[in-house]
């Protein structure tokens, strides 16, 4: 017996030492690997590229500020000047109709809203608005519900009954009606909202961002909470506990890296949810005030030319479906990168 | 309106009994009016070819609310009640400026106000009868009035009735001030004080009889019999009303009631305004309510040859403006408010409420064709000052920087409608432009109206959008209910002096404009003209503009006639 284990370890010691495989490699790797994930992933970076030049696109080559209304402005097309707002037709002449697009990047590329203003520059400022609020909403949302699942799945008992059902009475508050009802409240203060050194005026972009991040606190907290209460009772938590370790570094070395890709594949996902739900409220007039635009807002502007100007609503939806598609595909290849035996077991 | 909004309210004006909310939810229309129109024209009463029969049907977004006349206050409903009921005193039923005549109705003549124009003894029609068969007397009008305390309806148009100060909710007893003679067939009513402006408080259904057995209290959905050549077969607010002819009813005085051409009127509830156009322009209905707002993108459908000459555009007695917030700074500050108005582009405005064709500039209270106007725009470019040509921004810089004001925060109240909320970035766009920090403030349509009457948010806002369409034609309408100083009710939501405007030389003028204008009403009116003026002066308001109003009917409507007091005229056109 004794000669065997001598043997065993004369061969490990010939054998080359096996490279460590960090985890997080072969999850890139495989996420490399997923061509349609990196083609979800390249579309929503140029959109986000896209979206952050607006402020080039508005100054440099549109040369217009499409914050301001532009009711009495003119533009050119075809090389003669025309104004921006044209008065109906027939013997009646009812109604004034924004001009159509040009198709020229100079000049009213999209065409301009009932109010005159550039629907292509405010389409990429919109951009920026809604992956910001999108984004910004999202992160918050997973911040703020990694570190309370964290709290309530390690310390469990009273902690962990009191946070489940906080969040189980915002979960019961219908999304869409709770955020208009915050929405609404908030617009009437005409001097914004303190909460202590913070203030934030009525129409800062903060107001939707965190109305938004504190709906879906509980959507993220759920699963993270899950994942915690399986991990806190892992050989290695024992062992750290073991050995003295103290709750914070529990917490944050030992559980979190290993709740974390619940997080990281929830992200995308949960960033998809907060656009649409942007768009939704701002759409409904709750969301991003004027002048601001933001894709809901621009399909809401957007909503009284159907008819005529088709494209102030059709652009941004689009810019929506691309934007979220894109978003809901990476999720789909994060998951599997990170997870891939719930490919598997997905695919039998 | 492609823009404009247009209410089916009449007025603006809101009280504090229970449907408020419903009654305002009905304001902010959006509404846009235009001028002329192919074969518009207000008043062709020629009935050449008329034919009576069919069914008229009209389209409406949403249905009008309680039906109770006592308590309902929407344009929608009173162009029905005009065609199912009658007062003392009617507006003449008939198109254009004559439409403004105070005719006698169920009375047989207009009497003459004695005990200092305190008491009106009115000799009531015999004969009539209600759409139940019953004979109506003038003890019947005694219960219309008390129904008005009780149920309640907007008390403040007959608050003056002798006893009126102790009725509520609860009881009312006008027995003092009502007070009727069956067997002589008279009715006499008297009056605390007396009040020029009587006779148009009675021609609106508010007054309009109905059986002295009607209950007290609210009757809901279900109206009361009148006298009118229909009567009501139904009301569903989630689907129709449909008026059929009163077996009853003879004609007894064709200006004030004459008999309708329509066997019978469905009114249509539910459909989207866009889907109602479709429907009209497909004949498959008559008519596209006229408080309904035609979508900006389907009226270039209407320019078109093959619609136009069922467009009729027609100038309406309103006015759209922003009030401006006279207890805060900035526009505590006379120079700062006229700052704003000399910088409002008037222009954008008209294009936002529909353009050329359905809004026209202004920079005074009282609107066009309107007893006491006198056409004035102190706040323009240029030296003529009867019109709005332009903004005068260095003029309106320099009164900002005289002000004290510059660098301000404005925050700008509006409505979240399209329109509205156009015009509101507008607004802001204009204050951005000489010097203020201005951003918008939306609240829903039901809300924002008693919101910014409300003294008690008076701090939460500096302008606010709002609109006023006529109750009735006289100058006091607009000038003394919404600049003058008994317009203001701190705390109230029914407080409709919304820029808190208070000139004690101005109020006197007004004082005297009423106390002349029964005897004396081409002074008066020069008394109002000169308010008028003053009151622009003293800028309470941004004007923006007063709207136009398109009516859009089928092709086998004929006999087509606008009132400037009931607008059109239903029953007065027949299908052919």
């Amino acid at each position: 017996m004794a000669a065997i284990l001598e043997q065993a370890e004369a061969a490990t010691e010939l054998r080359p030492a096996i490279a460590g495989r960090n985890p997080w490699l072969l999850a890139g790797r495989r996420l490399w690997r997923n061509r349609i994930a990196m083609a979800a992933l390249v579309l929503f970076l140029l959109i986000v590229v896209v979206s952050l030049l607006a402020p080039l696109y508005a100054s440099h080559i549109a040369h217009t500020n499409p914050f301001v209304n532009n009711l009495n402005g003119t533009t050119v097309v075809h090389g003669k000047r025309v104004p921006l707002m044209q008065q109906g037709g027939g013997i009646l002449k009812l109604g004034e109709t924004p001009i159509g697009p040009t198709r020229d990047v100079h000049h009213y590329f999209l065409g301009a809203d009932a109010l005159g203003r550039d629907v292509a520059a405010r389409l990429l400022y919109g951009g920026r608005t809604s992956l910001l609020i999108g984004i910004g909403s999202a992160v918050i949302c997973s911040l703020f519900a990694t570190v309370t699942a964290l709290i309530a799945g390690f310390f469990g008992g009273v902690t962990d009954s009191l946070l489940s059902r906080l969040m189980d009475v915002i979960w019961a508050f219908p999304v869409l009606l709770f955020a208009i009802s915050v929405g609404t409240e908030l617009q009437t203060l005409p001097h914004g909202l303190s909460v202590g050194p913070v203030h934030i005026v009525a129409s800062s972009l903060w107001l939707p961002t965190l109305i938004i991040a504190f709906i879906y606190v509980p959507y993220v907290y759920r699963p993270v909470r899950g994942q915690v209460l399986t991990v806190v009772h892992r050989e290695y938590v024992e062992a750290s506990i073991s050995q003295g370790a103290s709750n914070v570094r529990l917490l944050f070395s030992d559980i979190l890296p290993n709740v974390i890709t619940v997080v990281i594949v929830l992200l995308p996902l949960i960033i998809a949810t907060t656009i649409l739900t942007e768009a939704a409220l701002s759409f409904l007039g709750v969301g991003v005030q004027p002048p601001n635009a933001s894709w809901g807002t621009i399909i809401s502007d957007g909503s009284s030319l159907l008819y005529t100007r088709p494209w102030v609503s059709i652009a941004p939806g689009i810019m929506i479906v691309l934007t979220v598609l894109a978003l809901n595909v990476l999720g789909d290849g994060v998951r599997d990168a990170l997870d891939p035996r719930a490919k598997l077991r997905v695919g039998g | 309106m492609s823009g404009a909004v247009r209410s089916p309210l009449r007025g603006r004006k809101l009280y504090t009994w229970s449907t408020v909310a419903a009654i305002a939810a009905l304001v902010g229309a959006a509404g846009c009016g235009g001028s002329s129109g192919s074969s518009s024209s207000s008043s062709s009463s020629s009935a050449t070819g008329a034919q009576k029969g069919g069914t008229y049907t009209i389209l409406a977004n949403s249905a009008f609310g309680v039906a109770d006349p006592a308590q309902n206050y929407t344009l929608q409903e009173w162009q029905l009640l005009i065609d199912t009921h009658d007062g003392l005193v009617q507006f003449q039923r008939v198109g254009g400026t004559p439409g403004t005549k105070i005719v006698p109705d169920l009375a047989t003549s207009l009497p003459t106000p004695t005990n200092g124009g305190k008491t009106y003894v009115f000799n009531i029609r015999k004969g009539i009868k209600f759409s139940n068969g019953q004979v109506m007397k003038p003890s019947d009008f005694v219960t219309t009035f008390e129904r008005q305390f009780t149920v309640p309806g907007p008390t403040s148009f007959y608050a003056g009735i002798v006893g009126a100060d102790k009725c509520s909710t609860k009881g009312c007893d006008l027995s003092q001030g009502v007070v009727a003679d069956d067997s002589a067939y008279t009715l006499t009513i008297n009056l605390t004080a007396p009040d020029p402006e009587f006779f148009d408080k009675l021609a609106l259904p508010f007054a309009y009889v109905v059986p002295a057995s009607t209950s007290k209290k609210l009757t809901g959905n279900n109206v009361p019999p009148g006298t009118g050549p229909y009567m009501w077969q139904s009301y569903n607010p989630n689907s129709q009303a449909v008026l059929v002819r009163n077996p009853y009813f003879k004609v007894w005085s064709a200006a004030a009631q004459p008999a309708g051409y329509p066997d019978k009127i469905v009114e249509k509830y539910g459909q989207t305004i866009s889907d109602e156009v479709t429907a009209v322009e497909n004949n498959q209905a008559d008519e596209v309510f006229d408080g309904d707002v035609i979508p900006s993108d389907r009226l270039n459908e209407l320019n078109s040859a093959k619609y136009s000459s069922r467009v009729h555009v027609n100038p309406l007695t309103a006015d759209w403006y922003f009030a401006l917030n006279t207890r805060t700074p900035p526009f505590n500050n006379l120079k700062a408010r006229q700052a704003i108005n000399y910088a409002a582009d008037r222009n954008a405005y008209v294009k936002i409420g529909g353009g050329p064709s359905l809004a026209v500039p202004t920079c005074q209270i009282l609107p066009p064709n309107f007893p006491g106007y006198k056409p004035y725009c102190p706040y323009t470019a240029g030296s003529d000052t009867t019109k709005w040509t332009g903004v005068d921004l260095a003029k309106a810089k320099q009164l900002v920087q005289q002000s004290g004001t510059s660098g301000m925060k404005v925050v700008v109240n509006s409505a979240s409608d399209d329109t509205s909320k156009a015009l509101a970035q507008q607004m802001v766009s204009d204050l951005d432009k000489i010097g203020y920090k201005a951003t918008t403030q939306l609240l829903t349509g039901s809300i924002q109206y008693p919101y910014v009457q409300n003294s008690n948010n008076s701090s939460k806002w500096n302008v606010a959008w709002s609109a006023w369409y006529q109750d009735y034609p006289t100058p006091s309408d607009f000038l003394n209910v919404l600049t003058g100083c008994g317009s203001i009710h701190p705390h109230s939501d029914a407080s409709p002096n919304i820029a808190a405007f208070c000139d004690k030389t101005i109020q006197a003028q007004m004082d005297k404009a009423l106390s002349l204008a029964q005897t004396n009403p081409t002074e008066a009116n020069s008394i109002w003209a000169q308010v008028d003026h003053a009151v622009t002066d003293q800028a309470p308001w941004v004007d923006m503009y007063n709207p136009k109003q398109i009516d859009f009917l089928s092709s086998r409507v004929h006999g087509y006639q606008w009132n400037p007091q009931w607008y059109i005229l239903i029953d007065q056109q027949w299908l052919k």
